[in-house]
């Protein structure tokens, strides 16, 4: 067997096993389904009278856009806690005294988490057509807008895979990511539109991966009433380029920093 | 005979604090090697630095002729390690853990189920194979991970204190098992808290503290390093103990030891049943009343306390970070 497929086929069977998990404890799915679709009505029927994205744009519509992008950002915590529970058990330990590729752990784990972003996306889109959202610019444009949610997603599922090796207890991970992950989602347009935050707040916002991966899947599922971005920032009018920047510099940097984790991981 | 397992001078730093300290090693092939101590002596570390888990400070070590620092891989292809807690995936089945180990091994995918099927049936665990291994037992789910040790048929076997934590029927099951291997001469490395274990087990022991070897030989010459037989009486009063001891030091060799109970009193002896009555017959010209009285081959208990000047079971959790307290299975 060549390197790369001995790399593919260890990723996978560790995948696998993740997968299993799912169908064995399917009370993990409900609780992860269940939120989104809180989300969802929570601001559609609560905060949406009192939010008004301007020039006629249906808050429903605007809303699900962020909402998708909160939740898969979210969903990474999985990664890291999944990982922390596997050091905690000593399974990691049982995987670094096999032959196997070093990555294959990580690279199961990140691709077996895309599944659960993939299952959460099609709820919470279906929870929004309920509720009177849209795709308005045809299947493929759409396509692409989940596209570009589930890759933004993976690239945060590797820093959160670094920090599920460094701190291994699924406590600390679910209350550090909530730490970091609550400013960054809010901190964006995802459920405000950007023109009714103050100075810094706003630039914070403008140039937040959030708010561009946020601004690229209204644009691509027709949500944005067909006006431009309300922010002159590079990040806002090209949001689907500099997202993509940020997956690839994500990957760059985190994916060698989580396998070399993985290789000194000491799971006490 | 080729040597399986080689260390020379492992010492393992963390921090300031020196979990091994210069720790040498040979397990020649087929043989067992039973590393001894409590908690905190350093085996979890050995184990894990054979096991290519964790870097040496300084020392090398040689795993089936492979230098564990410079080709980490070679030594994992060929050593099946089982942990101090059981490694295995509780959503998974018995047979689906152990079929990815198989497939992690590089095993193909008939080979590796055929391979799990085996060993379930051999560990007695064919009937539960299907079922998660969230619903074992302690004891099955360490024959579990130890089947996963065994998956590759690696030529040399690391268990790390295999049996910490199971009941007595569980361990004497373990027991079994272990021994079975034994005959099948594989090369193995185990580590235990267990006195009864590692004499029960291991063809060479090395007694360890602190980080580094403090004794080592077979159990019958660590036992003869220690003195012979000893006595030991249970007093009915134990207000009479001092006036015992005195009669108990004159035929002991060493000091008389006081055991958890005030009236109990051990003596390492070497002249048998005619010094016990010898013993027994001053006791009872002095009127001193005794309930219980024996003569016993030592344990390595009395070999480690000896050797160290305390009991194993009671010595200090040293600050190192390797070995926590027991994880239950």
């Amino acid at each position: 067997m060549t390197t790369l497929t001995r790399h593919a086929t260890d990723g996978w069977v560790v995948a696998k096993r993740n997968l299993i998990k799912i169908v064995r404890v399917p009370e993990i799915l409900v609780f992860v389904l269940i939120s989104p679709i809180m989300f969802v009505l929570l601001f559609a029927y609560v905060f949406g009278g009192a939010i008004d994205p301007g020039d006629g744009v249906n808050y429903r519509e605007f809303l699900i856009g962020g909402i998708f992008a909160q939740t898969v950002v979210f969903g990474a915590t999985f990664t890291g806690a999944g990982l922390a529970e596997d050091m905690q058990k000593g399974i990691i330990d049982r995987f670094r005294s096999l032959p196997m590729s070093r990555s294959a752990v990580l690279v199961g784990r990140t691709t077996s988490d895309i599944v659960y972003n993939v299952l959460s996306l099609i709820i919470m889109a279906l929870t929004g057509l309920l509720v009177g959202w849209r795709m308005r610019e045809g299947v493929v444009d759409a396509l692409a807008g989940f596209l570009l949610l589930l890759l933004f997603a993976y690239a945060i599922s590797w820093i959160m895979a670094w920090v599920g090796l460094l701190v291994p207890s699924v406590e600390v991970i679910n209350n550090a990511s909530f730490i970091v992950i609550f400013p960054l989602t809010f901190v964006s347009n995802a459920f405000v539109p950007l023109d009714t935050l103050p100075g810094v707040v706003r630039t914070f916002a403008e140039w937040n991966p959030v708010s561009t991966v946020t601004q690229a899947s209204r644009e691509l599922f027709g949500n944005t009433g067909g006006r431009p971005p309300q922010s002159d920032a590079w990040a806002m009018q090209h949001p689907a380029v500099y997202t993509v920047i940020w997956v690839a510099i994500i990957l760059v940097v985190f994916v060698p920093l989580s396998v070399r984790q993985y290789r000194i991981a000491s799971s006490r | 005979m080729t040597d399986m397992i080689r260390a020379t001078g492992l010492v393992k730093t963390y921090k300031d604090v020196e979990a091994l300290s210069g720790l040498d090693l040979t397990v020649p092939e087929g043989t067992v090697m039973g590393l001894l101590g409590p908690n905190g002596a350093g085996k979890t570390t050995a184990v894990r630095i054979l096991a290519t888990l964790l870097k040496a400070t300084s020392g090398t070590a040689e795993v089936a002729g492979i230098d564990v620092a410079k080709d980490p891989d070679g030594v994992r292809a060929r050593i099946g390690l089982s942990g101090q807690y059981a490694a295995v995936d509780e959503h998974l089945t018995g047979f689906e853990n152990l079929q990815m180990v198989g497939r992690l091994y590089g095993m193909p995918k008939a080979a590796a189920s055929q391979r799990a099927r085996d060993l379930l049936e051999r560990f007695g665990l064919d009937d539960a194979g299907d079922r998660p291994s969230k619903t074992y037992s302690g004891g099955m789910r360490r024959r579990l991970d130890l089947a996963g040790a065994l998956v590759a048929e690696p030529p040399v076997l690391i268990l790390d204190e295999p049996t910490t934590g199971l009941d007595v029927r569980s361990r004497q099951q373990m027991w079994g098992v272990i021994r079975d291997l034994v005959a099948s001469g594989s090369t193995l490395l185990l580590t235990t808290q267990y006195l009864e274990e590692a004499d029960l087990l291991a063809d060479d022991i090395v007694v360890i503290d602190h980080g580094r070897a403090i004794a080592r030989g077979t159990a019958d010459e660590l036992k003869s390093q220690t003195g012979g037989e000893r006595i030991e009486i249970v007093l009915t009063d134990g207000r009479q103990r001092d006036a015992a001891s005195r009669i108990l030091a004159r035929v002991a060799i060493g000091e008389v030891q006081t055991g958890d109970n005030e009236r109990e009193l051990t003596a390492a002896v070497d002249g048998g049943v005619p010094q016990l009555r010898a013993v027994l017959d001053e006791l009872d010209a002095q009127r001193i009343d005794v309930l219980d009285v024996g003569l016993r081959r030592p344990t390595l208990d009395d070999v480690f306390l000896s050797l160290t000047g305390r009991a194993a079971e009671t010595a200090p959790d040293d600050t190192s970070t390797d070995e926590g307290t027991e994880v239950p299975a």
